[in-house]
């Protein structure tokens, strides 16, 4: 036993070693990560604000002159520019404003004799979604503009109290930091694992390890430890920034946590070291690592695109990408505070997923050491 | 020129010994764009949900009928009391919970007005919020239809409110995607993401490959200049990176139907004006570094990444804060998706996009220049 692990230590040390003396693959494992969340954290958002939008005025009233400024006031939308008809088509071509508000000639007699004016609201629906909330915005103005003439108003039968848990301002940023960490962890963990071995099959340093005594089973666990120790620390080093910088919450215990994500980085390498027993040339090893981690994980995980509203064949695809379960393991934690007895599913599925690459993986390499 | 040709003959004949890399890079980006264009709808659709039913009347059940039918919501479960919420919202099996009270049915028959409590799991910040804007027109029309019946009930006078003063009526139209599917608009990214992906990391390995097996010693004492190594390594991925354009496009158009507005012909050429950056930045990235290994760390981490998330392929730009939004004009993907969705999306033609073209030009000119200039073949 003391001899088995005596071996694993061994290719351990070796693999830190190549590892340190490649500075800069270090610094990227390493420090990157970290640099990339504060990058994203800081730039990415939902919330949609400073719509660019062209007015063309053809009323020029009062009553004009007041739905404008209602459009400005609320903070949604930046005045770009006053336009007529003709302008306004090639503005919305060149992306030059998103959204332009014709308001027609007639609407401050409309409103004097007690008429209904429609004003037109015209939209760049490229951005379905971004589109879809500046329709939300542009309504509602329109519609608290009109009840200012439409007399006192009534009560709502039914009016509604949101109240919105974990995350009461909705901040982007604590819902993008899981998302982020899973994706930062995953292609760490896949791609430096399946190159270091696809590195030694290529250099044909391999057939030295092989020859030495030293069974597949203590390479493969040599080979993963150090990946494990750096994307682990990468791991933890993002969440401790998110904590500082971004007020991330920690309502779970940390133990918990670790145990998250040392499950999820486990298949993460074991997922790597099947790449490796697939390639034989790093080009090709690093083509499938990307295709196997880096899309899925941002596609198909619930990350960006809400599983839900995907197609029942592809969401029954999503229950195989681990990073599904790590988000939801580590928002539970996290953001929620949940226990144990909460995330028990996830953190199986976790631990099935390690448990079957690993398993896989170190079939097909004991397979080829032979 | 006699030397570049047989350059890229080497290279291809390298590629077609590796019979795997070569299904890769054709296969994989169909497979991809196949899954992904299923799956990278931002549309939210039947949001999961429960109703806490404490009124158990007509009127209740009529209320978690609209719910069910709507596709925008699917209905889990309706309990009883507030605190079985916690534990869906908590192992997030429901995003939402809508608690409907007690006396809400004979509230409603007296014409009365009152409040209903919505919890919703803010951990998922943008899907909440189109959750949340889903449920309170549903309650709205609701509402509405519900006062209507009450009016008409207490007679023809109870109805009015609106009649006598003028209002202004919003008509939103919606151009390019009036439908606002956001597959139309996501597709088109995925295109260009796939690219980027395909060919910057075949290329990033294309030189330091030759350094890190040994053969870079033998490029060496032939008389290939500088210039000749790049375009000999770059015309092979570009090569495959069109057969990629031509196959991707279609299964764009003739599996997800998404409109192409414009002209195939441009899409085509500026996709190579594109692939004129990926492989530049590729080749750059290989000859700054030593192993395949930073080779492709440093592209991922250092060019997709940022390409990725900054790009507005998926985070509008417009929403970034103003110093990023001045550094996405370095990247290519951003002119490229331009591009990309207005050839589709809007059918303009180049005097609209010139100036995404000709910075996908210049980008693409400079980094060559830069992988030309650093691969100084001699260092090891």
């Amino acid at each position: 036993m003391t001899r088995v692990l005596r071996t694993i230590a061994a290719v351990g040390r070796k693999e830190f070693r190549q590892i340190g003396r490649d500075r800069r693959t270090l610094m990227i494992l390493l420090i990157v990560p970290v640099f990339t969340l504060l990058l994203f954290g800081y730039a990415l958002n939902f919330d949609i604000r400073h719509v660019r939008l062209a007015v063309d005025d053809r009323d020029r009233s009062a009553a004009s002159r007041s739905l404008i400024a209602a459009f400005v006031n609320s903070g949604y939308f930046d005045l770009v520019a006053g336009v007529d008809a003709s302008e306004a088509t090639r503005l919305i071509d060149r992306d030059e404003v998103r959204a332009v508000l014709v308001i027609p000639s007639g609407l401050s007699r409309a409103l004097q004799t007690g008429r209904a004016a429609a004003v037109q609201v015209l939209l760049n629906g490229d951005n379905a979604n971004t589109a879809t909330m500046v329709m939300g915005y542009a309504v509602t103005i329109v519609r608290s503009e009109s009840a200012k003439y439409a007399g006192p108003a009534r009560p709502p039968l039914i009016s509604i109290e949101p109240r919105l848990w974990y995350n009461p301002e909705l901040r982007s940023a604590l819902f993008l930091v899981p998302g982020l960490i899973a994706y930062i962890a995953m292609i760490t963990a896949v791609v430096s694992t399946a190159l270091s071995v696809v590195r030694e099959k290529e250099r044909g340093t391999m057939e030295q390890v092989r020859m030495a005594p030293l069974d597949a089973a203590s390479f493969i666990v040599g080979k993963t430890v150090p990946y494990f120790a750096i994307s682990l620390s990468s791991a933890l080093g993002i969440v401790l920034v998110s904590m500082l910088l971004f007020g991330m919450p920690m309502r779970g215990s940390w133990p918990m946590l670790i145990t998250v994500l040392s499950l999820f980085l486990l298949g993460a390498l074991g997922l790597g070291l099947l790449v490796s027993s697939i390639a034989d040339t790093q080009q090709v090893a690093f083509q499938v690592a990307v295709l196997v981690s880096f899309l899925p994980t941002i596609m198909l995980s619930g990350f960006v695109f809400p599983i839900a509203s995907m197609p029942r064949v592809l969401q029954l695809i999503t229950y195989g990408v681990p990073a599904r379960y790590f988000l939801v393991a580590l928002r539970g934690i996290l953001l929620k505070g949940v226990g144990l007895a909460t995330i028990r599913l996830e953190l199986a599925a976790l631990g099935i997923f390690a448990g079957v690459v690993l398993l896989l993986a170190s079939v097909r390499l004991q397979r080829q050491w032979g | 020129m006699r030397r570049v040709q047989f350059l890229i003959w080497k290279e291809l004949v390298e590629l077609r010994q590796d019979p795997r890399l070569l299904a890769i890079v054709v296969v994989a980006p169909i497979v991809q764009l196949l899954a992904l264009g299923y799956a990278a709808t931002t549309d939210v659709r039947s949001v999961p949900m429960v109703v806490v039913d404490a009124d158990r009347s007509p009127a209740s059940r009529d209320l978690i009928a609209r719910f069910s039918a709507s596709p925008n919501f699917s209905l889990i479960d309706t309990v009883s009391s507030p605190d079985d919420v916690d534990a869906y919202l908590e192992r997030g099996r429901a995003w939402m919970a809508v608690a409907i009270p007690p006396e809400f049915g004979a509230r409603l028959l007296r014409a009365e007005p009152q409040a209903l409590q919505i919890v919703a799991d803010g951990s998922d910040a943008s899907s909440t919020n189109v959750a949340l804007g889903y449920a309170t027109n549903l309650l709205a029309a609701y509402a509405e239809e519900k006062a209507g019946e009450a009016g008409r009930a207490g007679g023809a006078g109870g109805a009015g409110g609106a009649g006598g003063a003028g209002r202004i009526e919003p008509r939103v139209r919606v151009w390019f995607n009036p439908r606002l599917e956001s597959r139309d608009f996501m597709l088109p990214g995925i295109l260009a993401l796939l690219l980027l992906v395909v060919t910057t990391i075949l290329s990033s390995a294309g030189i330091v490959r030759e350094r890190e097996v040994g053969t870079l010693e033998q490029l060496n004492v032939t008389p290939l200049r500088r210039w000749e190594l790049i375009a000999g390594k770059l015309l092979p991925y570009a090569f495959v990176g069109m057969i990629d354009v031509c196959l991707v496009v279609a299964v764009a158009v003739f599996w997800f139907h998404v409109p192409l507005r414009g002209s195939f012909g441009l899409l085509f050429v500026l996709s190579m004006d594109y692939l004129l950056t990926t492989l530049g930045l590729g080749l750059f990235v290989s000859t700054i570094s030593s192993t395949q290994q930073q080779a492709m760390m440093t592209s991922i981490f250092f060019f997709l990444l940022p390409m990725m998330f900054l790009s507005g392929f998926i985070f509008p730009i417009e929403n970034m804060p103003v110093v990023i939004q001045k550094f996405t004009y370095l990247l290519p993907l951003r002119y490229y998706l331009v591009i990309l969705r207005s050839i589709f999306l809007k059918g303009v033609g180049l005097e609209t996009i010139w100036p995404q073209a000709a910075a996908l030009t210049g980008w693409g000119v400079a980094i060559l220049s830069l992988a030309v200039v650093r691969s100084t073949k001699r260092s090891v």
